[in-house]
Order: structure tokens, then sequence, then C-alpha cells
């Protein structure tokens, strides 16, 4: 969806300022609202892009007013209501014993379907799709040409798992761009930028 | 409405803070009443992250690296694979580890939501996943750069990888001169978290931190 969690580009929002000495978290319920959505996010209810899609469709204001562990929560709770976790009890809780598992992250590599239609080397533009559900595709990166850098395997495709579809895997690439293609001439000539883009957001340039 | 960045000062005037706490206590309690989450987990995983995870991990690595050129030549290869061999505890699964020289300079960045490598780095800095550094990072960051009081020469290429996939990025800085006869952990104390990002450099020795 074109939200405005999609940052990439936007004017106005400032100098970047690094706190020192910055702790984990700034107060308690920061940490019991990350530890919710680790512990949670391990029963599998939901993928990640699913978690991602619950911030991403808070209300604008909403997603720009709030501190970033207060968007969390409050993706949470809509999680909650969407699958139905405030409902009959179960008894699928991850314990004390089992926390440990929780800190390494899963992998998101699948057998793929087909061999890739790319490889390093190959020009590509990515295309302009503007979709309403989960996209990975930033709007900056969209109707752009740029090169194929590396075939990273082939992975869960977002924009399908977000909206119910499966894991629908796709071939992953890191495709570069010159900073020019992307923000004009005016730009700075010594900046590439690179996304990583499934095989169904490219086509050959 | 308050549009601004989340201030971290906010907390303090409390009116949000216990908002907050009452909201997150809620869902806890009820999470917990009906089987999904357990406090005993939560509390491990809230302990692991503050006391355990963090870029000390990363700062390891990266002083292997400027230790040992066949690690370097591995983890630039395959950093996953690099770092399952050297018996941490962490998993750094998709893992890709890339190099600054003299003519290339790395900065990552997640403009669509936060991604960082949280098995080498733990949890990102409240700048990370601000709108400043999310909106920037990609058009200018020589800007960004200077934010973080870092200038590099004019024909420097710089390098953004925005995170929009469940690939990870460690930077590897340079190695500071002066440093070479220096074992691995000496070499780890110059190794800052925002020099794995790419918005810092190594630290000099001797040099402030």
């Amino acid at each position: 969806m074109n939200g405005v969690h999609d940052m990439g580009g936007m004017h106005g929002f400032g100098k970047v300022e690094a706190e020192p000495d910055e702790p984990v978290f700034h107060a308690s319920w920061e940490g019991r609202v990350f530890a919710m959505n680790r512990a949670i996010g391990y029963l599998g209810l939901w993928s990640i892009d699913v978690g991602r899609f619950s911030r991403e469709t808070l209300p604008p204001p909403v997603y720009l007013g709030s501190s970033y562990y207060k968007k969390w929560i409050l993706g949470l709770e809509n999680l909650c209501v969407q699958f139905g976790l405030l409902g009959k009890p179960v008894k699928r809780v991850l314990t004390a014993v089992d926390a440990p598992k929780t800190l390494a992250r899963g992998s998101f590599d699948r057998p793929p379907p087909t061999p890739a239609k790319f490889e390093p080397g190959d020009r590509v533009r990515t295309r302009n799709i503007n979709p309403p559900g989960h996209t990975r595709l930033p709007r900056y990166a969209r109707g752009h040409s740029g090169v194929v850098e590396c075939v990273r395997g082939c992975h869960v495709f977002p924009d399908a798992v977000a909206n119910g579809k499966g894991e629908d895997p796709h071939w992953l690439y890191t495709v570069v761009f010159d900073g020019r293609e992307l923000w004009g001439e005016a730009a700075d000539p010594t900046v590439k930028v690179s996304i990583e883009a499934w095989e169904p957001y490219l086509e050959a340039a | 409405m308050n549009l601004h960045q989340h201030d971290p000062h906010q907390h303090d005037h409390g009116s949000e803070l216990s908002e907050m706490q009452l909201r997150v206590r809620a869902l806890e309690t009820v999470l917990t009443e009906k089987g999904y989450v357990d406090p005993k987990a939560l509390d491990f995983i809230i302990d692991a992250f503050e006391t355990k995870i963090g870029p000390h991990i990363g700062a390891r690595v990266v002083a292997k690296a400027w230790a040992d050129p066949d690690f370097k030549r591995r983890l630039i290869a395959d950093a996953t694979a690099a770092i399952g061999d050297l018996g941490l505890d962490a998993r750094a699964t998709h893992l890709i580890a890339v190099e600054n020289t003299p003519r290339l300079h790395n900065m990552v960045v997640c403009t669509l939501c936060s991604c960082y490598p949280w098995d080498m780095l733990g949890l990102p800095p409240v700048w990370y996943k601000s709108a400043p550094y999310r909106s920037r990072a990609v058009m200018d960051p020589r800007g960004v750069l200077a934010d973080f009081g870092v200038s590099l020469p004019a024909d420097t290429e710089i390098r953004v990888w925005d995170s929009t996939a469940e690939t990870r990025y460690l930077v590897v800085p340079m190695r500071p001169a002066s440093a070479d006869d220096w074992s691995e952990e000496r070499l780890a104390s110059l190794v800052t978290r925002d020099s794995m990002i790419g918005t810092g450099l190594a630290r000099a020795p001797g040099g402030s931190p």
C-alpha cells in the first residue's frame, strides 16, 4: 500500500538525532510489547509481513504521531482481534523453557518452483505497481532501471503471504540503482542505492 | 496531534507512560489468561535483548575480519556460514557482510520499517527507526552522515542498502591505521555500533570514544 510507512525520499522530517547512551528500552512497557510480539510471533499464528501490515494500516496520523513501540502495541491489538486471540483460551503457551528458541530468526528461503529468471549483471526495470495490500517494493524504486547484483535465493513473497495467499516463494535479487536514476540528474553522482527485489517486481530492461 | 518523531523525553511527562503501561499490561494479562504468552518467557526475552544480544557481537566479528584475512574473505562470501563456524551463540540468519574501502562506503537503512541485523547488533536505536533517517538515507546519505559528524571524500562512492527483504546487512568498517599489532579483543573496542550500520567510522586508537 502507498502508506506513510514508505518513507524513502520524503522531505520535511528534519535532522537525524541520535541519543547518546540510549537504553534498549525507554520504559518497561516497551520491553513487554517487544517480547509479546516475539513470543506470539514464534507461535506462527501469522507471518512477519502480516505483523508489518498491521502497523502499515494504522491511520496515517496515528502512525506518524506514535512512538515505535506504541505502533507495535496498536498493531498487535488489531492482530489479536483479527486472529481471534481474545476468544477461547488455548494450551499452546510458549513457556520460559522454550523462550530461548524465540531468539533465533527463522529462515525465509524456500525450494525454488522455477529457475531464476535473472542473473548478476542483468539490466532490469522495476514494475510500476501500486497494490492496496502489503508490498516491499518502495515507491521511490518503482518504474526505475537498475542492475541485478546478486541472487539471494528463493524467499517467501511478502505480497502474497501478508494478503492471505500463502508463502508463494519467488527468487529474490539485490538490484542496484544509480542515485540519478532514482532522484534525477541533480542528484549526487557518487550515490548508489540497492533494494532487495522479488522477481515479480522486475521485468527485463 | 503531535506529528513529531518519537521523543525519548516524552515519557518523562508521565501521561503517556501511565496510559501505555496500563494498555500494555491489559493486553499481556488477557493474552496470559488465554494461554498465548507466559510472563516468564517475556522476562527471558527482555533480559536477552537488554543484557546479552548487542553490538559487542558484531564488533567481535568485525575485529576477527580485520585480524584474519581468510575469515574476512569467507565473511564477505557467506556471512551466515562464516559466523556459524565461529561457535558464537548468535545465528546470523540471511546475513550479508559488506566491506568499506577507501573508495566505497556502505550504509544500511530500512525505509519501510525497521529491519536491522538483530543477531549482530541487538535492537536498533530510535534514530534508525525514525522518519528522518528512513526518509533521507536513500536520497541524501551524505547529509545523513553530516548529521553524525562524518564527512567522506567527495569522490568516495556511497552505497545505501535498503533492507526490503529478510536479508540483513552488516557493514565491515575500515580498520583504523596504527592498530596493526592489536589483538582481536582490543580491535573489537574500536568497532562502534554506528560503524557497523555505516553512519559512523571505527574509532581511532587512542581517540575519544
